[in-house]
């Protein structure tokens, strides 16, 4: 199934860092698709560009310079030491220098320069300051819809300085004006309207839910319920609306079905907040995020629930981890027992610490497996007490249900991990060209680990990567299903109380048994 | 004349040096992170946050990681100039302390070490295409400011020698308004001249980078945000205001 391609490589698997040869303009003019005035309304933006939008646009950037600490000592901070030029994926894989993030940085700077610095304002030629053209703004409508915010540059470099947080800033900029992007704004849009960026309506919801319960008790003999909107549970789940719709998600939340069924917790989800993703973030909108967030908080007190746990998503367990507190917080009406919110990685490895699962290995031993660190759960965020547990907790939750796991190159993976290439607003078809291109070093790291240890498949806990690598993997010679859900290991794997399959293992071992006594 | 021009000269220098370091300063200060964004893993508490940015100022932490010859270059270029500048306290404090007089003989070959560090940096700059396409005029005349200053320094210090006695007077004279003269040397005047430079474009560069690294939020912050609500002001004004339902 897999079409051979020209990214595929003969003999020998390249380096995934190989540095590119350096290509100008060689992305130029790639863009995303505007916003229509349709899309923007919603959000509060204007629907076309403005008659004055370069006022506007310098005077939004003063005031994100003002709100922003990020942004304003990080337009100013870099020594242009070089240390991230070779970090980023889009480089990696393009060869653009403008996709270099110190580059796709000075895109921002060198206005800020001309209209906020006094060197920029009297030597702009010395400080390589330049006035905001329509030229200008149309090449940040261009990169800064090729960076996913992944944030691998802020890792190296010596000031932390975060490229995302400049993106954002950018598309912040873009939108006031009136040139938005049309994928993300059109999706937050239907997030307001219907609860979820796939516009799934509840009924929807309803009946793909039911068809799964009976899927469920098919396999195990047991009446797992997944239901939504069902007041006085102890669990809202949020997950990403792709787990209600799509392989490999949505057997990752059957996978978190059976944990909470043989936990005994009771749960539901929500049709008004059907959507762990918030795409609020990308745009670099607090407004906008902060309204998508409120959502979650009003389902969990309306359902009266006492925990909050997130489904298998990575921009969403950034913004649930680190920013839920901050936009609707404080969580002070939930049990204080368990941190507000969890994953649904450390609700499974708690269960299995305290040996509540059982595994049998054996029912994955056709996968031989790794692990893709998504970059927002890996970067932006944590798992558990420990830092570093985002990247321990996943591991372990795959070793105990999978006989056969081995991780990719170190310099690939947990905090160096490389972007999927859809992250950050960039999964959409008309970004086709640099989503492929951008998941090349992490392709490359997946090529080396079949060369070395014959590894098949892939699993995550991204939603944005999961339908990523189910698009871009076969340009690189993998099939389209050699990506996987980390819980649908789980649901594979696990042996629950009263089901088929424990009876199954009785059956296996006690003729062995009966014969020991006999003996 | 001489003197009063550079009297004149370095009284300026210092009002911009300071002045401007001080707006700077005030300004990121002021300016709130409304949000949580230490680049994970991160230290869970303020004291290992601390220690966290105590490791990028000494030792360049991220930058190692990143590239082992930038990091060398620079690690060595930068302190080599602290010990460069602890030496030269000498000109400025009278009587000089035990600990700087011991701090002298240690200082007196990181003049070379800062130039050979500057020197790698530049012909990096120079000679990597990636690097060279991110650097403005800007980028290269720091590096020749700053090796121009140490060129001139060495050659002070080991072919034309000063009246340092003198140059030590002149400064503390200007600390204390008591005006003496300054050595009318060539190499000294251009020392003194682009040291003057360097220290007027300090707050309008990218040589803000030593005080930004301080307000890094992705260095600077702990990474609680479960245990701890963070909130900046201008974000509770607009949950008070209501801005949703
Ligand atoms: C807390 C204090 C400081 C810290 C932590 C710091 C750190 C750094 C780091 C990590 C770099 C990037 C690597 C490199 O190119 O060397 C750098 C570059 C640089 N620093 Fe500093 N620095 C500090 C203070 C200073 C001061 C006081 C000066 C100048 C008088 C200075 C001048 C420079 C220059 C010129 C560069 C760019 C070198 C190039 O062009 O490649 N730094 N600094
Ligand atoms: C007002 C400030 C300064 C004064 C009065 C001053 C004066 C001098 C003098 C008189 C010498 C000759 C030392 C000798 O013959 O033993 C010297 C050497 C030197 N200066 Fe400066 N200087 C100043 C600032 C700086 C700065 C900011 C730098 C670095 C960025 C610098 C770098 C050097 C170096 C590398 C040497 C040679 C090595 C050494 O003697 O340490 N100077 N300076
Ligand atoms: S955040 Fe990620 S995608 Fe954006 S510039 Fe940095 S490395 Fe590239
Ligand atoms: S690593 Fe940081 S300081 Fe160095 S060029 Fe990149 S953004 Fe600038």
């Amino acid at each position: 199934m897999a079409e051979m391609s020209d990214f595929l490589v003969d003999e020998g698997v390249p380096d995934p860092l190989e540095m590119p040869e350096m290509k100008r303009g060689a992305m130029e003019g790639l863009a995303p698709f505007v916003a229509k005035p349709e899309h923007q309304a919603p959000l509060g933006f204007p629907g076309a560009l403005v008659d004055d939008w370069q006022e506007k646009a310098i005077d939004k950037m003063g005031e994100l310079l003002g709100k922003y600490r990020s942004l304003q000592v990080y337009l100013d901070s870099c020594v242009k030491c070089g240390a991230c030029t070779d970090k980023c994926h889009y480089f990696l894989g393009t060869g653009d220098p403008k996709n270099m993030p110190v580059a796709r940085q000075d895109l921002l700077r060198s206005v800020y320069r001309r209209y906020f610095t006094f060197a920029g304002k009297y030597f702009p030629k010395l400080v390589g300051a330049r006035d905001l053209t329509k030229d200008v703004l149309d090449e940040w409508y261009s990169y800064f819809h090729q960076c996913s915010q992944c944030r691998r540059c802020s890792v190296y470099c010596p000031y932390g300085i975060d490229t995302a947080e400049v993106s954002m800033a950018a598309r912040e900029i873009m939108d006031t004006v009136g040139q938005g992007q049309k994928y993300c704004n059109e999706i937050i849009g239907k997030v307001y309207k219907i609860g979820n960026n796939l516009g799934l309506p509840k009924k929807a919801i309803e009946s793909t839910l039911e068809g799964l319960e009976e899927e469920l008790e098919e396999e195990t003999g047991l009446k797992i319920r997944m239901p939504i909107d069902e007041p006085g549970c102890e669990v809202l789940l949020v997950t990403p609306s792709a787990d209600l719709f799509a392989e490999p998600h949505i057997q990752g939340l059957m996978g978190y079905a059976k944990v909470f069924h043989e936990a005994g917790v009771s749960w539901t989800l929500s049709s008004y907040a059907s959507e762990a993703a918030n795409f609020g973030m990308f745009i670099g909108s607090y407004e906008n995020m902060r309204e998508v967030s409120l959502r979650i908080r009003k389902a969990a007190e309306d359902l009266g629930v006492k925990r909050i746990v997130f489904g298998e998503c990575g921009h969403a367990w950034r913004v649930a981890y680190s920013f839920l507190n901050t936009l609707a917080g404080p969580f002070d009406f939930l049990d204080p027992r368990y941190p507000a919110p969890q994953h649904i990685c450390e609700f499974t490895y708690d269960l299995m610490q305290a040996g509540r699962l059982r595994f049998d290995k054996s029912k994955n031993d056709q996968y031989r497996l790794t692990f893709h660190d998504s970059c927002n759960v890996a970067r932006a965020s944590r798992m558990g007490d420990m830092p570093g547990g985002q990247f321990e907790i996943p591991r372990a939750i795959l070793r105990a249900t999978c006989n056969h796991y081995f991780d990719m190159a170190p310099e690939t993976i947990k905090e160096s991990t490389f972007c999927c290439g859809g992250g950050g607003g960039l999964l959409t078809d008309d970004l086709m060209d640099i989503r492929i291109k951008g998941a090349q070093p992490r392709m490359r790291a997946l090529q080396q680990v079949r060369e070395d240890h014959g590894v098949t498949h892939m699993a995550a806990i991204c939603a944005i990567c999961k339908a990523q690598f189910t698009k871009v993997m076969p340009k690189y010679g993998f099939d389209m299903d050699a990506i996987l859900s980390v819980h649908q290991m789980v649901a594979n794997a696990i042996v629950m109380t009263g089901s088929i399959q424990e009876r199954e293992i009785k059956e296996k071992s006690e003729p062995a048994a009966a014969e020991g006594q006999a003996a | 004349m001489l003197t009063g021009l550079f009297a004149g000269l370095f009284y300026l220098a210092t009002a911009v040096l300071l002045g401007g370091l001080a707006y700077r300063i005030r300004l990121y200060w002021k300016t709130p992170a409304p949000l949580k964004i230490p680049t994970t893993p991160a230290p869970t508490t303020e004291a290992g946050a601390a220690l966290r940015l105590a490791r990028e100022v000494v030792l360049f932490e991220s930058l190692f990681k990143a590239n082992k010859w930038i990091w060398l270059f620079g690690w060595v270029f930068h302190f080599a100039l602290l010990l460069v500048l602890i030496r030269h306290l000498r000109y400025f404090v009278n009587p000089v302390p035990e600990l700087l007089v011991m701090a002298q003989q240690f200082g007196i070959y990181a003049g070379f070490a800062m130039v050979a560090g500057l020197a790698g940096l530049w012909a990096r700059r120079i000679l990597v295409p990636r690097i060279r396409y991110i650097s403005a005029p800007s980028d290269h005349l720091m590096l020749a400011l700053l090796v121009g200053i140490g060129l001139s320094g060495l050659t002070m210090k080991f072919i034309d020698h000063t009246d340092i006695v003198a140059v030590k007077a002149f400064f503390i004279g200007l600390m204390t308004f008591k005006w003496q003269p300054l050595p009318a040397d060539p190499v000294l005047l251009v020392h003194l001249t682009l040291v003057a430079a360097l220290m007027i474009i300090f707050p309008f560069s990218k040589l803000l980078h030593g005080v930004g690294l301080f307000f890094s939020p992705t260095r600077n912050q702990a990474d609680n945000p479960r245990e701890k609500r963070h909130l900046a002001p201008w974000a509770a004004k607009l949950e008070a205001g209501g801005g949703s339902k």
